[in-house]
């Protein structure tokens, strides 16, 4: 996309230093409005970029939605209206999909933003070592999920060759087809694993701008360890843990890479963006029905979205007042 | 709260300290050990990878010989590892571009609107990518992008985009809005402002916004897998091409595994600090 054009800002503002001061109502109205454009214009190429990438293939899927399109076998494509939405809505596999979004997407933020705080706490104290055990820990969060799942596969969760087998059969356990017999859990293990890094990062961070002539003055009070972490260092994370939920939510929910990795997309641990990858050109074909099923997730997201936004909303509000 | 009282004591009391810096380790080394393991792996035979678990054994590197090496039918490596710096580092740089005025524009001297504006950007990370593939796909498919780099670096920028603005836009709310004031009125132009002014003081941040950009391009998986299998193809989509129905694999793919993580790992690992800080800042405030 175009970069702005530093040189016409700069022109304005001479044009307007020049202006006669006869005119002043009017000028200061011209002035004003250059001014908001001149406050605009750094914007444009970012908003524009992203309008154009995110919202024609949107307005598009519309579009498809609304058609009988079927690729394999080939036929016309015809127009058909909402027939593709009422056949989505009375699909069990569709509902069985959100469902496992809802499921897959809750436990994945909630377990790592728990361990991530567990995980923050236990690294916000000072001992030896403790950029080293930082590192250990916040590698899961660097490696590549579709790495990350495959080597959880092959060489953590499977029952011969696994690494988790291995030692539950030493303690005589007898060994488990983790990915086969639980493949929703197997990924949200996978994806926790990944996550939590991430969510301790951003809690660290909260913990460690805790004031600690506070964190002093409890203690002298006579608060114990528990009253300190309950009455002072969760109100002050709670900006941090809405943020970490916003954008755990934001990545979790349409998570791919685990599922194709781990369990290959058997339908009771695959989400509503696999589902809609299969219908459409994972497999299915079927390009109309898969351009409503897109439109009906992005409906149900932008609601869930929403109530993200409102938290985003609560994020921002103390900058107002400052 | 009295019954907390010795939970309270734990961490005062020296020997229950060095227990809680055990368990630290414990859990640190239990979290590190799968990349651990799969380093290890990589070094082995196929045969001792697959089967009970060798701990001790005579490292080869016979495995990253064999998934280095060019063998027809198969992008090679040189040319795999270049694909992939090309998509991240253009498309990371064309979202900073993209972004720093944008975030500029939404904080130091915000627009009107800019709580509109923020929210717009933020939610179109919320749409599914998977929703939009196949029109994506089909646009790709008309403008002859599909297989080469180009869809990819497109593609990555928008991704990473509303993330950017977001973070860049809590750096630049750390900026004293005296001093930019200051600047205006000496007459300073807006591009002076933000390149002599702004960007020295949050160049932090930047790094941090830029390394994530980074993280999060480097390791897409679906984009490159849909749009760009064959010509142009990436270190995410390779690895996955170790993988055999007929032979043990662990071993190879272990060994493309650590080649195809390396360059984030080693990024993350040293720029872990700034990373900290930049996600603090640039989430609240």
């Amino acid at each position: 996309m175009q970069v702005v054009d530093p040189s016409s800002s700069e022109e304005r503002s001479d044009t307007i230093s020049e202006a006669p001061s006869i005119q002043r109502s009017e000028e200061a109205k011209k002035l004003q409005k250059r001014e908001a454009w001149s406050r605009r214009i750094p914007l444009l190429p970012a908003l524009i970029f992203l309008i154009a990438v995110t919202q024609i293939p949107f307005i598009l899927s519309i579009f498809y939605s609304l058609t009988e399109w079927t690729v394999n076998p080939p036929r016309d494509r015809t127009f058909e209206g909402f027939e593709n939405y009422t056949f989505a809505f009375g699909d069990r596999f569709f509902r069985e999909a959100a469902w496992v979004t809802a499921k897959m997407t809750f436990w994945s933020v909630v377990l790592s933003v728990i361990f991530g705080l567990g995980m923050a706490m236990l690294l916000d104290r000072k001992f030896r070592g403790v950029g080293f055990v930082r590192t250990l820990v916040l590698t899961p969060f660097l490696v590549m999920p579709i790495v990350a799942s495959l080597v959880w596969k092959t060489q953590m969760f499977d029952a011969s060759f696994g690494m988790i087998n291995w030692f539950t059969g030493l303690l005589g356990a007898e060994p488990y087809e983790f990915v086969s017999k639980r493949p929703l859990w197997s990924i949200i293990g996978v994806l926790v694993w990944q996550w939590t890094p991430f969510m301790m990062l951003i809690l660290l961070a909260g913990l460690q701008s805790q004031s600690t002539s506070v964190l002093e003055a409890a203690r002298v009070d006579g608060a114990t360890k528990w009253g300190i972490f309950r009455q002072i260092t969760l109100p002050h994370l709670r900006n941090y843990i809405e943020l970490c939920g916003l954008l755990g939510a934001i990545y979790l929910i349409q998570v791919f890479d685990h599922i194709i990795g781990l369990s290959g997309g058997v339908s009771s641990a695959r989400n509503l963006p696999f589902f809609v990858y299969r219908t459409s050109i994972g497999g299915g074909w079927r390009f109309g029905e898969a351009s409503a099923y897109s439109i009906i997730v992005v409906v149900i997201t932008i609601i869930f979205a929403t109530f993200g936004l409102r938290v985003l909303s609560g994020l921002l509000e103390g900058e107002d007042a400052a | 709260m009295s019954q907390s009282t010795d939970v309270a004591d734990f961490g005062s009391n020296r020997f229950a300290s060095a227990l809680l810096t055990a368990f630290t380790y414990l859990l640190g080394i239990i979290f590190f050990f799968p990349v651990a393991w799969m380093v290890l792996n990589s070094f082995k035979t196929e045969d001792e990878a697959s089967g009970s678990p060798v701990f001790f054994f005579e490292p080869t590197l016979d495995q990253f010989r064999l998934v280095t090496s060019d063998i027809a039918g198969r992008a090679s490596f040189s040319e795999v590892y270049t694909n992939s710096f090309f998509v991240v580092l253009l498309s990371t740089a064309i979202v900073m571009i993209l972004a720093i005025p944008a975030a500029f524009a939404l904080s130091v001297r915000p627009i009107a609107k800019w709580r509109d504006v923020l929210f717009f950007f933020i939610s179109t990370k919320f749409l599914p990518v998977v929703a939009g593939i196949l029109p994506v796909y089909i646009i790709g498919r008309e403008l002859d992008l599909l297989n080469t780099r180009w869809s990819l670096v497109i593609m990555y920028t928008a991704l990473n985009l509303p993330l950017a603005v977001w973070m860049l836009r809590s750096f630049f709310q750390e900026v004293p809005g005296e001093l930019i004031e200051a600047a205006r009125i000496d007459g300073a132009s807006l591009r002076s402002q933000l390149t002599s002014i702004v960007l020295p003081i949050v160049a932090p941040g930047l790094a941090a916004t830029a390394l994530l950009c980074f993280i999060f391009a480097w390791n897409e998986f679906f984009l490159s897998l849909q749009l760009n299998t064959s010509d142009a193809q990436t270190a995410s989509v390779w690895v996955t091409g170790f993988q055999s129905q007929r032979e043990n694999f662990i071993a190879r793919l272990s060994a493309a595994s650590t080649l195809a993580v390396l360059p984030v790992v080693i990024a993350g690992w040293i720029a872990q600090k700034r990373m900290i800080r930049g996600l603090a800042m640039g989430a609240i405030k």
